[in-house]
């Protein structure tokens, strides 16, 4: 099983490595939001998947680090190290306050503050117009320039910006979940209580896993905002938590891989699918449904208890 | 002086109506552990749908019944339907209830359009009478009038009636009221359909005051969860007085300081939040 699946990673790899020499550059493009949302998505699933904390405004974090990112090389000036530091700067700051509120609830009500916290951050987007640029958002963002051989301003070189930080983010959170500390919000996820009288602090692994998850949420958040150029409070958006909450159910939550299969699925599909009609959002919201009923364990899920059958572990 | 008296009223009014939708989410709470995410669809599917019908035929009751009742019964087949196959597990039913929020909303926006709309007031409230030297709406009173009478129904039900008890009753030991013979199911699709039918009520009574519009969904769903994590959740009492406050300041937060009005809201929230981490009035 290990050399199978170490055959896979490095195939997957080379796929990744040559995508832009065969693709098109249209879907180059769609390839590009496709690692930027399994960044976002796989942070998620280190609170969902690992920690067990479902967060329903996961946008938080991605938003004000894009808008970070955003402000910072529109108006202060374009050094990609310094919007960089200021959006994931915001983005711990947003996980370091939010973690104190939100960790002190459990269930129902962790759902409830996630959700009303990033909604909050959405209002102050859409109104803060001198800053945010309010509804109408944040256009002219510059792509970063690196003096690097390859030029960051057509697809193909921001493919590769792209996927440098997607491989370094997917083998650290990998490694972050198979470390001792990983194995532990493991154990706290099961049984909270157990972990506690064994002497872990529970709230402090859990509030480390929050800004860990806020972190590369905020990664993800700062490389859209470059991609796309423009930042709206849509980033913010209880829309744009749904989207990536559903890329780890769908994937299937505590794999890392499966949220990766996640967001691949949902950014081609709404691609496809509003290219024939305005109504995603209600098929997004079907989905929910659909995988509820017929594939809780999410696709990973599915295929790798499939596979376990005829594949010995 | 007359100023703040007309805030203070605007506040309590407001305050009634988010009592109105948060009463059906605490509800179904806290008898039956289900965050309904889709409750803030019912207020926006209520007013719509009272919209088109106080349009058609010029009559607000009718439009307040058509809104609250047909949400009702969108509330008792997604619970028949869809929720109660998911008996245990509280986070399939949360995932389903979300989906929901996004496809009721889409679908609304699709049938109404993206407009703003408001819904005529009744003829008798559409006056208003002077509060010093400003003139405050008849329309708003009501408001608090339907709010309270609200407030003592839910009461009356829960604690002087016979169906009341049997709720009680259910939630506290199903097994054990099945077995003299109370319909559990029943019950609990029957607290369901109430809770939907308030949140449909909320949209056609707010419809006048603030209006439907794509989006609305998401914000009273927002403002319902700081009334009761304000207030306690899973308590009505606790939903009443979480409201009043939510409504209060909401008002006066857009008064004196319109830009930063959110934060009237969420910065007492999160004090409270970390003071009283079970609200103001928690479940006993």
């Amino acid at each position: 099983m290990k050399t199978i699946l170490l055959i896979a990673a490095l195939v997957a790899l080379a796929i990744l490595a040559l995508l832009p020499q065969v693709l098109p550059t249209y879907y180059v493009g769609l390839v590009i939001r496709v690692l930027i949302f399994a960044i976002f998505a796989m942070s998620l699933d280190l609170l969902m998947g690992y920690v067990g904390l479902p967060s329903l405004g996961h946008s938080a974090f991605l938003g004000v680090a894009a808008y970070g990112a955003g402000i910072w090389s529109v108006r202060v000036g374009n050094d990609f190290l310094l919007s960089l530091s200021f959006g994931l700067g915001l983005a711990l700051a947003a996980a370091a306050i939010f973690g104190v509120l939100v960790l002190r609830a459990r269930g129902p009500q962790f759902l409830m503050l996630t959700l009303a916290l990033s909604q909050v951050l959405w209002g102050i987007a859409f109104k803060w117009k001198p800053v945010t640029g309010g509804d109408d958002g944040l256009p002219g963002i510059p792509r970063p320039v690196l003096g690097l051989p390859w030029d960051l301003s057509g697809p193909t070189g921001y493919y590769y910006f792209t996927l440098v930080f997607f491989l370094a983010a997917a083998v650290l959170m990998y490694l972050i979940v198979r470390s001792p500390f990983g194995h532990s919000l493991e154990g706290i996820r099961e049984t909270e209580t157990r972990m506690s009288a064994l002497g872990y602090n529970v709230w402090l692994h859990q509030y480390i896993a929050f800004l860990i998850a806020g972190f590369f949420a905020g990664l993800a958040g700062v490389l859209l905002a470059y991609y796309n150029g423009f930042v709206s409070p849509t980033e913010l958006h209880v829309v744009t938590s749904a989207k990536v909450f559903l890329m780890v159910v769908l994937g299937g939550a505590g794999t890392l891989f499966g949220p990766f299969l996640g967001a691949a699925v949902i950014v081609l599909m709404e691609n496809v699918i509003s290219g024939f009609t305005e109504r995603w959002l209600s098929i997004m919201g079907l989905l929910y449904v659909v995988v509820v009923v017929f594939a809780p364990a999410g696709i990973y899920g599915f295929v790798r208890s499939s596979l376990r059958r005829w594949i010995p572990a | 002086m007359s100023l703040w008296a007309i805030q203070l009223l605007n506040g309590i009014s407001f305050g009634m109506l988010l009592f109105l939708l948060s009463a059906g989410l605490t509800l179904t709470f806290g008898l039956m552990n289900i965050l309904n995410l889709t409750h803030g669809s019912y207020y926006l599917l209520g007013g719509y749908i009272g919209l088109t019908v106080a349009r058609a035929t010029g009559n607000f009751v009718l439009a307040a019944l058509a809104g609250s009742l047909a949400v009702g019964v969108i509330g008792i087949l997604t619970q028949r339907g869809l929720l109660n196959k998911f008996g245990r597990d509280e986070m399939g039913q949360i995932l389903i209830t979300f989906g929901l929020l996004f496809l009721f909303g889409d679908l609304a926006l699709w049938a109404w359009g993206g407009t703003p709309r408001t819904i005529p007031k009744p003829p008798l409230f559409e006056g208003s009478f002077p509060v010093g030297e400003v003139m405050f709406p008849t329309y708003r009173l009501f408001l608090v009038g339907i709010g309270a009478a609200t407030a003592l129904f839910l009461w009356w039900f829960q604690e002087g009636t016979r169906v009341g008890a049997q709720v009680r009753a259910s939630v506290d030991d199903a097994e054990m009221s099945e077995g003299v013979s109370v319909n559990v199911p029943l019950v609990m699709t029957g607290v369901f359909a109430l809770g939907a039918v308030l949140a449909g009520a909320a949209g056609v009574f707010g419809g006048p005051l603030v209006g439907v519009y794509p989006g609305a969904d998401f914000e009273v769903l927002l403002l319902a969860f700081v009334v009761v994590i304000v207030g306690g959740i899973g308590s009505l009492k606790g939903a009443l007085v979480g409201a009043l406050v939510v409504g209060l300041l909401d008002t006066f937060g857009r008064a004196f300081m319109p830009e930063l009005s959110l934060f009237a809201i969420f910065a007492p929230m999160a004090i409270i939040l970390l003071v009283r981490p079970a609200g103001l009035l928690p479940r006993s």
